[in-house]
């Protein structure tokens, strides 16, 4: 039944959530501190159980799969309810603080990725 | 313009308006990068910058916060995009990751993670010092918002921040977010970010969530859930270090 494979991905999500929240409250932050990791990680050893014991039909995994497909719509609802003239009310110093990090951390991102890729070639022993 | 009878049906039914314009938004994206822009431009993108505009006039027509969202037959946009299905969207993808690229990238991600709130903390705190702030609450709070916008007022609120403070951090993670969605796939093959271990590189090192989701959208939708696995940990990492210890350096700092 197609309903499972979205029941099963809500409990995934929820599950998720609720102990990424327990976390952050255990740690004294109000706010949820890997909630959506946990609930990846719940899926991928959830439909990897039912496959095993032959429950994951086809339907089942469409009640997954619909919503993955959906991402890029969800994603372009989301960008067209940001709050985007708050962005720049903050004025010059909000823009430079905010595109500062940015630069920064691109710049990081293609240090980082080429660094692993290199020592990788260098150490083929490990 | 609209009668009034079709408005009130497009109010009531805001969710099944919010997918029609989503779908008519992301199909005008996917036209426009394959007739006029020969594929150059993922089709994701233009309609990820078009919401963007429509966000902006949704906000000059209402004074809002939420965008288009704000106008009341679209006010299913701020259910369909808002977190909760968003992330039902984001978690659904990791059921095509592979489970052995997740976990081969602990190490490099939890590196990412921390290095990435640094330099938020940093840069955004310079540029507080720039703009004249000397006190470690202003500048701790200022290069929070750099973080994302919801670690910048959760840790001015911890540390004690004015309203002004806290509004000026919210605006610089939204800054940050708007910028990485619009960026990421400009600058994506620059950077190497092609393959599921730079994904999460990329995820922990941005960690704005929606940034994240859409520049990863419009880069190579099959990136996301390794980007969204390290993302997922910034803004409650970014809340825990910052209110303690992102603001004791800066305070020892600045004397």
């Amino acid at each position: 039944m197609i309903i499972q494979g979205t029941a099963l991905l809500s409990i995934c999500l929820l599950a998720g959530v609720c102990t990424g929240t327990l976390l952050g409250w255990l740690l004294g932050v109000n706010a949820d501190i890997g909630g959506v990791g946990i609930a990846m990680a719940l899926l991928v050893l959830g439909t990897e159980k039912l496959r095993k014991a032959g429950h994951l039909g086809a339907d089942t995994r469409a009640g997954i799969s619909y919503w993955s497909a959906m991402y890029i719509p969800i994603v372009v609802a989301m960008a067209a309810s940001q709050h985007v003239l708050g962005a720049l009310s903050g004025g010059l110093i909000a823009v430079l603080a905010g595109s500062t990090a940015v630069a920064a951390s691109f710049l990081l991102v293609g240090v980082l990725s080429r660094a692993g890729r290199k020592s990788q070639r260098t150490e083929p022993a490990e | 313009m609209i009668p009034e009878p079709i408005h009130a049906v497009l109010v009531r039914y805001s969710l099944l308006t919010a997918f029609a314009l989503a779908g008519a938004l992301t199909w005008a994206g996917h036209i426009l990068a394959e007739k006029v822009f020969r594929g150059r431009i993922h089709g994701s993108a233009i309609a990820i910058l078009a919401g963007l505009v429509l966000s902006a006039i949704g906000g000059i027509a209402t004074g809002g916060k939420q965008g288009i969202a704000d106008i009341p037959i679209f006010s299913g946009m701020a259910l369909l995009g808002g977190a909760m299905l968003r992330d039902l969207a984001i978690v659904s993808t990791a059921f095509g990751a592979r489970l052995e690229e997740l976990r081969g990238g602990g190490l490099i991600g939890a590196i990412s993670l921390l290095l990435g709130l640094f330099v938020s903390f940093a840069t955004g705190g310079a540029v507080a010092w720039v703009f004249g702030y000397r006190d470690a609450v202003s500048i701790t709070t200022i290069g929070a918002g750099a973080a994302t916008y919801i670690v910048g007022p959760v840790t001015g609120t911890a540390l004690g921040a004015g309203p002004e403070l806290l509004a000026l951090s919210v605006a610089a993670g939204l800054v940050k977010a708007i910028l990485v969605m619009v960026a990421t796939p400009f600058v994506a093959s620059a950077i190497g970010l092609d393959n599921p271990r730079s994904a999460m590189i990329f995820g922990g090192l941005m960690g704005t969530n929606s940034g994240v989701m859409a520049g990863l959208a419009a880069t190579d939708p099959r990136l996301v859930p390794y980007g969204a696995m390290t993302a997922t940990f910034y803004t409650g990492l970014g809340c825990l270090l910052g209110p303690s210890v992102f603001f004791l350096i800066i305070r020892t700092l600045t004397g």
